[in-house]
């Protein structure tokens, strides 16, 4: 049986977008959240370092410098208007998070705290700043909490652990969302005026990732099996310190804290690659030093890792070379147990997992897939935008790290990510607001479940002669060879004629699971449908881009090229084809220039 | 290593009768119970549910009963086990949907219960900016900042298993996460729903809850320091 449910707004995603997103929204228009997990579980939460915003709570600050330093970041690929829209707002999005409860760890005075964090500047004497605003090493998780928090004192509408398949869209324009109740595997049609979508990412295309087992891409292929343009899917960050094999992060802010990459001779390798920033420098530039440090025979014990040094002898004597003081003028120095109280989570992490406590022994770290600066093309104020042109599709938005602003461009910066999600999901749920304000709801398509049918019953009526697990790992083994860090011309061919025979055997999975109750087996089969689309997108995105620009790195065309690659990549899924298009950057006062850290 | 995983399977919609499977696994000392978990539902048998998402301890998905012991699948070794036998049940105390999965419903009404929120009606800085606080009122409360809502706490506790009206230790952690926020203004409200037969006094001081914390939260501290709080009417 199908039920039919009638909302204004529908928010597909329950993590710190689509919690944003609702809370807006509800104040004007009656609204639900579908989420697939129950929304405090959702991956916002595994975001530890901080939230950038220029405070100038221990010293001087502006937003124009946040602004420059996320221009600089993006590689000139982010829109500068958008972008500096961004950093104004974020200094208000972070005092309202305060206000409604975020428990921000404080300075003396009681302030909101700020430690440093790769890319972020102080633009005048290019050293580094203390922007980044946090609660211990455990930011992501305190936001998630919070917007939960204030969700239910809302009263907002959550229909948890629903996994939406399908975007309906009648006549041009958004009629609702059809989703499965995973507790009963009944079908549900959300009808709607307006849908945001807030799923957030999809690293799990890649071997060694800091992304939850949920980050499969579900809203980015749910769209683009609508027509929908996916923009910039060449760009993919590589977090440098993920935990050996696990994946899982190691916060930037255990080198804002001082402390220090070692490859296998000992050395701190980053100053040759980034004299000024050197550790600090942005993720792009800090995880191609540390590929080819391993590729050049120096990672530890000839292995591929290298080693994440916070031990207070270590940061005390990289940091009286470097000269780094306190906010009040006194040389920084730091002992085991200041290093453990800034890092509780990760001090737990190494224990738990690798036995080591890392204010004594130094941290084994290999890059991480993380984050998607690509996804759902949107402009500044989360309307999704589907062609070259900008059109609006109405009643559709999109925020978070699903969508494309785009603000992060070819490399986003640490800490941008909850910036992202506070001011675009707070946009897109005024906006929607004001756009269900005026419009009607859309006559439901008399065919609503035909699409979400067809995809579940395929999967239930293959040959069987495929597996999931399989196809999963053939997948995750292509992209990490070939579209990782590095990239070239015959690397990327090969990936795409694999991904193409991948996406074929898919269609003979059969589920074994035949049962309706939470038949995760199904799940999990539909959400490696939608990894195997993104990961083709990429590819082939990746292989039009002759040109390296941010985290997107070309062994065969290693320079930057503004002449002909200043501008976005558009995606279309059209069958089994990829069709690409592209629109311009928008540069309103930085030119673009050589960035060096 | 050989190790031999036995696992509690439900599925209503086949039979009513719950039964355990055996599986034999070869793994990596260092492997965690989820990966196992992953390694039968990829290789073995298709069917075995349960949630899980990060697969680093900070989500709450995969709590359950390891060789008798409540904890995230993700976070507890094969190795740290100190044996090859290893037994996988869903958590006590509230209703198994599937396999793994139990229904969370009840928990978190529990936790809705206790008003988890900040409540701060009072006028903003004129700045406009932050609520002044300390790093030591900061710290008050800093510990139960940490809860992730994974109940492995809550279905430890035998009062929780006796009687499921009783709020539980996840419920009190997180009222205590406000009662303590030196910014918070709703302590007395929380304080008197906490105060009632289903609240703190239901605690027994058994010290499971604080066993069960895959965040290393000293719960039975927190609902004493509530216990304390509703005597002396003092937020110390």
């Amino acid at each position: 049986m199908t039920e039919t449910h009638e909302f204004e707004i529908i928010i597909v995603g329950g993590g710190g977008a689509g919690l944003m997103a609702a809370m807006y929204a509800s104040r004007g228009a009656k609204t639900a959240v579908i989420s697939k997990l129950y929304p405090m579980r959702s991956h916002t939460g595994a975001a530890q370092g901080g939230i950038g915003a220029a405070l100038g709570n221990l010293e001087e600050d502006h937003p124009e410098w946040h602004t420059y330093d996320t221009v600089k970041g993006s590689d000139f690929l982010g829109d500068q208007d958008a972008i500096e829209f961004m950093c104004q707002e974020a200094v208000q999005s972070v005092y309202d998070l305060e206000h409604m409860g975020f428990p921000f760890s404080r300075t003396p005075e009681g302030r909101i705290a700020q430690r440093p964090f790769g890319g972020h500047t102080n633009n005048v004497t290019g050293k580094s700043i203390r922007r980044s605003c946090y609660a211990a090493d455990r930011t992501g998780h305190m936001i998630l909490q919070t917007l939960y928090q204030q969700c239910i004192r809302n009263q907002i509408t959550f229909f948890d652990e629903f996994q939406v398949i399908d975007l309906l869209i009648v006549n041009g324009a958004v009629a609702g969302v059809v989703a499965v109740e995973l507790a009963t595997g009944e079908r549900h049609i959300f009808h709607a005026k307006a849908v945001v979508f807030a799923t957030g990412g999809h690293g799990r295309i890649w071997d060694i990732t800091s992304n939850a087992y949920a980050y499969t891409g579900d809203g980015v292929a749910i769209t683009a099996r609508r027509g929908i343009p996916a923009e910039d899917m060449e760009m993919f960050q590589f977090h440098p310190t993920g935990i050996i094999k696990l994946g899982f992060l190691i916060t930037e802010a255990v080198r804002g804290e001082g402390g220090i990459l070692i490859n296998g001779k000992g050395e701190r390798f980053m100053e040759r690659y980034a004299p000024h920033a050197k550790d600090l420098a942005s993720r792009d530039v800090v995880s191609r030093a540390m590929y080819l440090e391993i590729q050049e025979g120096r990672g530890i014990k000839g292995q591929p890792y290298l080693l994440l040094d916070v031990r207070p002898e270590t940061v005390n004597y990289y940091a009286e070379k470097d000269g780094r003081t306190r906010p009040d003028g006194s040389p920084y120095k730091v002992t085991a147990e200041e290093i453990r109280s800034k890092i509780p989570d990760i001090t737990d992490f190494c224990e738990t997992y690798l036995g080591i406590d890392p204010a004594k022994q130094p941290i084994p770290v290999q890059p991480t897939a993380h984050y998607a600066m690509g996804g759902i093309p949107t402009d500044m104020f989360g309307r999704v935008v589907i062609d070259e042109k900008n059109t609006i599709l109405p009643g559709l938005y999109a925020a978070g790290e699903c969508a494309c602003v785009s603000v992060h461009g070819a490399n986003r910066l640490g800490t941008n990510s909850l910036v992202d999600l506070i001011v675009f999901g707070k946009h897109a749920g005024l906006k929607a607001v004001e756009y269900v304000k005026g419009a009607d709801f859309s006559p439901l398509p008399k065919d609503a479940m035909d699409y979400t049918s067809q995809q579940l019953e395929a999967l239930r009526s293959g040959d069987g002669t495929q597996h999931v697990a399989d196809i999963s790992k053939a997948m995750k083994t292509g992209m990490s060879t070939y579209v990782g860090l590095f990239r070239n011309a015959q690397g990327l061919q090969i990936t795409i004629d694999k991904i193409q025979e991948l996406r074929q055997d898919f269609k003979h999975v059969r589920v074994k699971d035949q049962g309706k109750v939470f038949n995760t087996e199904l799940l999990n089969a539909w959400e490696l449908g939608n990894l195997l689309d993104l990961a083709l997108i990429t590819a082939v995105s990746a292989q039009a881009r002759t040109e390296s620009r941010g985290a997107h790195a070309r062994e065969d065309f290693p320079s930057r090229d503004d002449a002909h690659w200043l501008k976005h990549t558009l995606a279309w899924l059209k069958g089994d084809e990829v069709s690409l298009g592209y629109k311009p950057v928008v540069i309103t006062k930085y030119q673009p220039k050589e960035r060096v850290y | 290593m050989q190790i031999s995983v036995k696992i509690f399977r439900l599925d209503l919609e086949k039979s009513n009768k719950p039964h355990y499977d055996q599986f034999e696994l070869d793994v990596e000392p260092t492997e965690r119970i989820l990966d196992l978990l992953e390694q039968i539902k990829g290789y073995h048998d298709p069917t075995l549910t349960f949630r899980r998402s990060c697969a680093h301890g900070v989500c709450g998905s995969d709590a359950m009963r390891i060789n008798g012991h409540n904890a995230l699948a993700c976070k507890v070794l094969v190795q740290s086990l100190k044996t090859t036998r290893i037994t996988i049940e869903p958590l006590l105390g509230l209703r198994v949907i599937k396999d793994l999965i139990v229904e969370m419903e009840p928990f978190f009404e529990s936790y809705r219960s206790i008003l988890p929120y900040l409540v701060n009606d009072e006028p903003l800085p004129a700045d406009g900016k932050e609520r002044l606080q300390s790093p030591a009122e900061r710290e008050r409360f800093d510990d139960t900042t940490k809860c992730i809502l994974c109940a492995a706490c809550t279905t430890s506790c035998p009062t929780f298993w006796a009687d499921g009206k009783y709020v539980g230790p996840a419920a009190i952690v997180n009222a205590h996460r406000f009662i303590f926020d030196s910014r918070d203004r709703a302590a007395a409200q929380r304080l008197k729903i906490l105060n009632q037969h289903t609240g703190v006094w239901a605690c027994r001081t058994a010290f499971n809850c604080t066993e069960a914390c895959p965040r290393d939260i000293k719960i039975t501290q927190a609902i004493a320091e509530v216990k304390n709080a509703i005597i002396t009417g003092k937020l110390e």
